[in-house]
C-alpha cells in the first residue's frame, strides 16, 4: 500500500506543534499500525530526520501505553482494540491518515505523539484501592464469598487499561469512564464497601482538580473504549457519589 | 578451576528453614526505619509489591520504572494464572507436592530450599490478593475457581479470566500508590537506571536518566533492589514488551554481581509466527488452546495445498506420534523443540514456512462450535484481529517464541546478589525455576519475592546499616558513575554510522535464536560467538543515533539496551557451551538419547553456573553453586 500520513510533530511541551505530511510506500496489510510507524521511523532516520516519538510497550493491547488519535478517533477506526492491535488491512491503498496525540488539557503533549497521562495515576492514588496491608496475614480467601454476577461485573470494570481513550473521545475531555470503572470495581465487592464513601468522594475531587471536563452523557467514551468499559459504571458512580454526599 | 559459592541456606529441616530464618532475622526499630532509604528498580509484580511492603513497614522508598506509569510494567501481560497451594479442590495438593512439581518441572536444576519456600508462601498470596479486591474467577457458589496448568496433576491455578497478570499487578500498583499518598514512596516514572553505584563492593545507589528531560540524576540509598523483569527481548522477537531490557542487571553485573545460568530461556510453544521483517513482537496465544487443538504439519514438505484440503493420511500429528501419553499437552520445552525440529527440517507451514498448524476441526466436530466458542472465543477473536484468519474455518498457525528468562542475577537465600546491599527479585533473578519454569509459577515468584521474602531479608541487611554513614550523592563513586553514563550516551550520538539500534538488535536476535535458542551445539555456539564479536565491533563504529540527550530520544534508549545485549549475548553462548548436558530448556544436541530426548548429567552439572565479569566480555570467570538434593531423588523427566 501507498499512504499519506499527516502526523503531529511537536518538539516539546512548551513549543508549538504542526501537522507534517509523510508519504510512505510498501505497507503490508499484516503490519500493525505501530509497525507501520516503525517503518516510517527507520526511513526518517536513514534520511537524517528525527523519528516520530510515540508511547508503546506491550504491543498486545494490555499495558495501555499506546494512544494516538487516528483519523479523529482514539485507537483508530476499529472497535474494541488499542492502536497496537490495529492492523494496516483496515486501510486502503492511497488513503490519507491523520495521526495526532490524545487531546485534553489534563493530558499535555510532551513530544510529538506522547502525552502526559499521570493525572490518571493521581486520581487512582486519591482512593482507588482497599487499605489492607500486604503481609498476607488476612483471612482465608474463601471466607469472603462473592456473588458471581457481582464478581463478573467487578472484573469487567477492572479490565480498564488506563489508556485515556475515553478522555480523548469526549468533547468535554471528561475522565468519568476511567474513574467510574475503578469506583465500580470496588463498589461491587464486599472488600471494597468499607471505604466506599471516602473513595468516591476523593477520586471525584481529584478528577475535578486535574482539569477534566464534565460528563454530558454522549457515550463517545464507551464507543471508543478498547476494553468495552460500560456507561453503567458512570451511572453506578453517580449513585455512589450522591449517596456518599447524602451521608456527608 | 571454578570457585565455589554458597547460598547461605538456613539450618534445619526443609519445612522449618524459612521459619527458622524469620525467627532469627535481625529487626529494625520503627524509629530507625524512617531513616533508612531503599531504591527499587521496577514496578512489575516484584518491584511494586516490594516497594509497597517496605514502605508499609516504614522505610523510605524510591520506585523507578521506564514506562509512563507503574501500572504498565510487563507483568500486566500475563494471561494464564498464578499457582498457589490452597487445596480448595481437595485433589491431594500439598506444599510438598507443589515443591516437587516445581523442582521436577525445572529438571532438578533449582535450589531445594528456595523452591520449598515458594510453595510454602503461595497460599498467603491468594488471601491477600482477595483482600485487596483482585477479582479472581469464581464459581456460582461465590467461591474461588481453579484450573489446572501444564506439567501437574492438580488444579492449583487461580485466574482472572485471561488477565491474571493485569489484575494482580493493579493490586500491587494500588498498594504502591497508597504508600505514595502517605509520603512513604516516591515514584519516578519515565526513568531508566543506567548505572549501579558501589563503594567497597557495597551498593550505594544508582544513576538514572530522566527519559523526558534527559537529565542524568544521582540517587543514593542504604540498599538497592533490582526488579527489572526478564530479558527475553534480547532475541528481538519475543513475547516481551518493547522496552523490556537487561540493562539494569547487566550494569550491576559489570559492577560485580554474578549472572547465573544466563542462557536458560523458555520458549513458548503457542505464539504467533513472524509474518514479515517489519515484525516487532510475537503475540502469545494462551497455552490452554493445546487442550483442544491438535498440532500437525503436512507429511510432504512440498505440500502447498490449503490445510483443509490436506487429508488425514497426509498429516503428521507429530506430538501425538512421539508422546502418546501427553500428546499435544507435552511440557513447553518439549512442544517448542518439536515444532522447531519440524520447521528446521522443512515441514513448516505458512508463507515463510516458519509455523505449524494448531487445528480445532476435530474439537469443533466432537464438542460443537458453541463449546469451543465458549472456551476460546476471545482467543479466536484475538487471532483473527492479528492475522485476519478465522480459526473456526482454518487451523491456526503457531510457532515457538522467546518468553521467559530462567537465568538472571545470582542471589543467595536472602535474594541478595554477590554485591552487599544489592538485592534482585522477580524475573530479574535466577532463583526458583531451575532449567524450565512451570506455567503460572512466575507471577507467584514475583509476588512472593516482593511481598513476603524481601521484607524480612532486606530488613536483616538494613539492620547492619543503621550505624553506618548515610550514603551521599557527592561521593567520588557517584561523580565517576555519572561521568561514565554521560560519556557513553555521547558516544552513541557521536558514532554517526549507518545502522540503527533496531537493525543491530534484529541481527543479533536472529543469531541467538538460531544458535543459542531452542537447541544448541558446540559447533554452532563456537561459530556464533565469533559472529557476535564481529557484529559488536561493527556496532561500535557504525551505529546511527540522531538527536541529542536533552529530551525524549527513544533511539538513544535503544542504543544503550542493544549495547548491553551484545555483551550479554556472548555470555549466554559461553554459558550454553560450558554446560555439556541437556536439561529443561537447555538442549545440547550432543546430549540426547537415541529417541531425541534430553540427557542430563547429574554427576558433573548439578550446579548453578554463576559468571563473574572480568572486564572482557569474552572471558568471564565461572563460579559454581553446588545443588544438593536431600529431599527428592533425581528422576528422568518422561512425558512419553
Ligand atoms: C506474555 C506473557 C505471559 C505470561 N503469562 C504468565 C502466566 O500466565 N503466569 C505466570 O506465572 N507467569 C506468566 N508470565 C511471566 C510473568 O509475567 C513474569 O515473569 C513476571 O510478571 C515478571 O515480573 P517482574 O516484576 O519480575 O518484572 P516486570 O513486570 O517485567 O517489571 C519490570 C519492571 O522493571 C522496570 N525496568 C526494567 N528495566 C529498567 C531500567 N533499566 N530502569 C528502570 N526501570 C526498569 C520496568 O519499567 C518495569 O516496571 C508471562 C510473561 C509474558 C511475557
Ligand atoms: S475506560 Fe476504557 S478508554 Fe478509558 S482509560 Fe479505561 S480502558 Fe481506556
Ligand atoms: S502498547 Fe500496550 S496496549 Fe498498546
Amino acid at each position: 500500500m501507498k499512504l499519506t500520513l499527516k502526523i503531529w510533530r511537536q518538539d516539546g511541551a512548551n513549543t508549538k506543534g504542526k501537522m507534517v505530511d509523510y508519504p510512505i510506500d510498501g505497507i503490508e496489510g499484516d503490519m500493525s499500525f505501530l509497525e507501520m510507524l516503525d517503518v516510517l521511523n527507520e526511513e526518517l532516520v536513514a534520511k537524517g530526520e528525527e523519528p516520530v516519538e510515540f508511547d508503546h510497550d506491550c504491543r498486545e493491547g494490555i499495558c495501555g501505553s499506546c494512544s494516538l488519535q487516528i483519523n479523529g478517533e482514539p485507537h483508530g477506526p476499529d472497535r474494541l482494540i488499542t492502536t497496537c492491535q490495529l492492523h494496516m488491512r483496515s486501510f486502503n491503498d492511497g488513503d490519507t491518515i491523520t495521526i495526532e496525540p490524545f487531546r485534553a488539557n489534563a493530558f499535555p503533549v510532551i513530544k510529538d505523539l506522547i502525552v502526559d497521562r499521570t493525572a490518571f495515576d493521581r486520581i487512582q492514588q486519591a482512593g482507588g484501592y482497599v487499605s489492607v496491608n500486604t503481609s498476607g496475614n488476612t483471612i482465608d480467601a474463601n471466607s469472603i464469598p462473592v456473588n458471581k454476577h457481582n464478581a463478573d461485573d467487578s472484573f469487567n470494570a477492572a479490565t480498564c487499561i488506563g489508556c485515556g481513550a475515553c478522555v480523548a473521545a469526549c468533547k468535554n475531555a471528561s475522565a468519568m469512564l476511567f474513574t467510574s470503572a475503578k469506583v465500580s470495581q470496588y463498589a461491587l465487592l464486599p472488600q471494597g464497601r468499607v471505604e466506599a464513601v471516602d473513595r468516591v468522594q476523593a477520586m471525584v475531587r481529584q478528577m475535578d482538580e486535574e482539569g477534566f471536563g464534565n460528563c454530558s452523557n454522549t457515550g463517545a467514551c464507551e464507543l471508543e473504549c478498547p476494553k468495552g468499559i460500560s456507561l453503567e459504571n458512570i451511572a453506578r458512580m453517580n449513585r455512589e457519589y450522591l449517596s456518599a454526599n447524602a451521608k456527608g | 578451576m571454578a570457585k565455589f559459592i554458597a547460598a547461605k541456606i538456613p539450618e534445619g529441616p526443609l519445612e522449618k528453614k524459612w521459619q527458622n530464618y524469620k525467627d532469627q532475622a535481625k529487626l529494625v526499630s520503627p524509629n530507625n526505619r524512617k531513616k533508612l532509604e531503599v531504591i527499587v528498580i521496577g514496578t512489575g509484580l516484584s518491584g511494586a509489591s516490594a516497594a509497597a511492603s517496605l514502605a508499609e513497614m516504614g522505610y523510605q522508598v524510591k520506585s523507578f520504572c521506564f514506562q509512563d506509569s507503574p501500572r504498565r510494567a510487563h507483568s500486566v501481560a500475563a494471561q494464564g494464572g498464578v499457582n498457589a497451594m490452597k487445596n480448595y479442590k481437595n485433589d491431594g495438593d500439598s506444599v510438598q507436592r507443589m515443591f516437587f512439581d516445581t523442582l521436577k518441572g525445572g529438571d532438578f536444576r533449582a535450589r531445594e530450599a528456595n523452591t520449598y519456600r515458594l510453595a510454602q508462601c503461595s497460599a498467603a498470596l491468594i488471601d491477600q490478593a482477595v483482600a485487596q479486591g483482585v477479582p479472581f474467577a469464581r464459581e456460582y457458589s461465590g467461591y474461588l475457581s481453579n484450573r489446572s496448568f501444564g506439567g501437574v496433576q492438580v488444579s492449583r491455578t487461580f485466574y482472572a479470566r485471561g488477565q491474571t497478570g493485569q489484575q494482580l499487578l493493579l493490586g500491587a500498583y494500588q498498594a504502591l500508590l497508597r504508600q505514595q499518598a502517605k509520603g512513604k514512596v516516591k515514584i519516578f516514572n519515565r526513568h531508566e537506571m543506567l548505572e549501579l553505584v558501589c563503594e567497597n563492593n557495597t551498593a550505594k545507589g544508582i544513576i538514572t536518566r530522566n527519559l523526558v528531560s534527559g537529565k542524568i540524576e544521582r540517587h543514593a540509598a542504604h540498599a538497592v533492589v533490582i526488579a527489572s523483569g526478564g530479558f527475553g527481548k534480547i532475541y528481538y522477537l519475543s513475547t516481551l514488551a518493547m522496552g523490556c531490557n537487561a540493562s539494569a542487571i547487566w550494569r550491576a553485573h559489570k559492577k560485580g554481581a554474578l549472572m547465573a545460568n544466563p542462557s536458560w530461556t523458555q520458549f513458548h510453544p503457542t505464539s504467533l509466527p513472524q509474518s514479515g521483517t517489519y515484525q516487532s513482537k510475537l503475540t502469545l496465544m494462551s497455552e490452554s488452546l493445546r487442550n483442544d487443538g491438535r498440532i500437525w504439519v503436512p507429511k510432504n514438505k512440498k505440500d502447498a495445498r490449503n490445510p483443509n484440503e490436506i487429508p488425514e493420511s497426509d498429516r503428521d500429528y507429530y506430538l501425538e506420534r512421539k508422546y502418546p501419553s501427553y500428546g499435544n499437552l507435552a511440557p513447553r520445552d518439549i512442544a517448542s523443540r518439536a515444532a522447531k525440529e519440524q520447521i528446521d527440517n522443512g515441514f513448516g507451514v505458512g508463507e515463510l514456512k516458519n509455523a505449524v498448524y494448531l487445528d480445532f476441526a476435530k474439537a469443533i466436530k466432537d464438542l460443537g462450535k458453541t463449546t469451543i466458542q465458549k472456551r476460546y472465543g476471545n482467543l479466536f477473536d484475538m487471532y483473527e484481529k492479528i492475522t485476519g484468519i478465522n480459526a473456526f474455518k482454518e487451523p491456526m498457525k503457531i510457532s515457538p517464541s522467546a518468553h521467559f528468562s530462567m537465568g538472571g542475577l545470582w542471589v543467595d537465600y536472602d535474594l541478595q546478589t554477590s554485591i552487599a546491599g544489592l538485592f534482585a527479585i522477580g524475573e530479574a533473578n535466577f532463583s526458583d525455576h531451575g532449567a524450565n519454569r512451570l506455567g503460572a509459577n512466575s507471577l507467584l515468584q514475583a509476588c512472593v519475592d516482593g511481598y513476603y521474602i524481601l521484607p524480612y531479608t532486606l530488613q536483616n541487611y538494613l539492620a547492619t546499616q543503621i550505624d553506618k554513614p548515610k550514603p551521599v550523592t557527592h561521593s567520588q563513586a557517584f561523580v565517576d558513575a555519572e561521568e561514565r553514563v554521560k560519556t557513553q550516551l555521547q558516544t552513541y550520538l557521536n558514532t554517526n554510522g549507518t545502522k540503527t539500534p533496531d537493525e543491530y538488535h534484529k541481527e543479533l536476535g536472529k543469531m541467538l535464536y538460531d544458535y543459542c535458542g531452542l537447541s544448541r551445539s558446540r559447533k554452532g555456539l563456537t561459530y556464533v560467538i565469533k559472529e557476535i564479536q564481529k557484529l559488536r565491533e561493527e556496532f561500535k563504529t557504525n551505529l546511527l543515533v540522531l538527536g541529542d540527550t536533552y529530551q525524549i530520544n527513544s533511539e538513544l534508549e535503544k542504543a544503550g539496551r542493544v549495547a548491553d545485549y551484545f555483551e550479554l549475548a556472548e555470555l549466554m553462548c559461553l554459558d550454553a557451551l560450558n554446560r555439556e548436558e541437556s536439561c529443561g530448556a537447555h538442549f545440547r544436541e550432543e546430549y540426547q538419547s537415541d529417541e531425541g530426548e534430553a540427557v542430563r548429567n547429574d554427576d558433573d552439572y548439578a550446579y548453578t553456573a554463576a559468571w563473574e565479569w572480568t572486564g572482557n566480555a569474552s572471558q568471564p570467570e565461572l563460579h559454581k553453586e553446588k545443588l544438593v538434593f536431600k529431599n527428592v531423588s533425581l528422576s528422568t523427566r518422561s512425558y512419553k
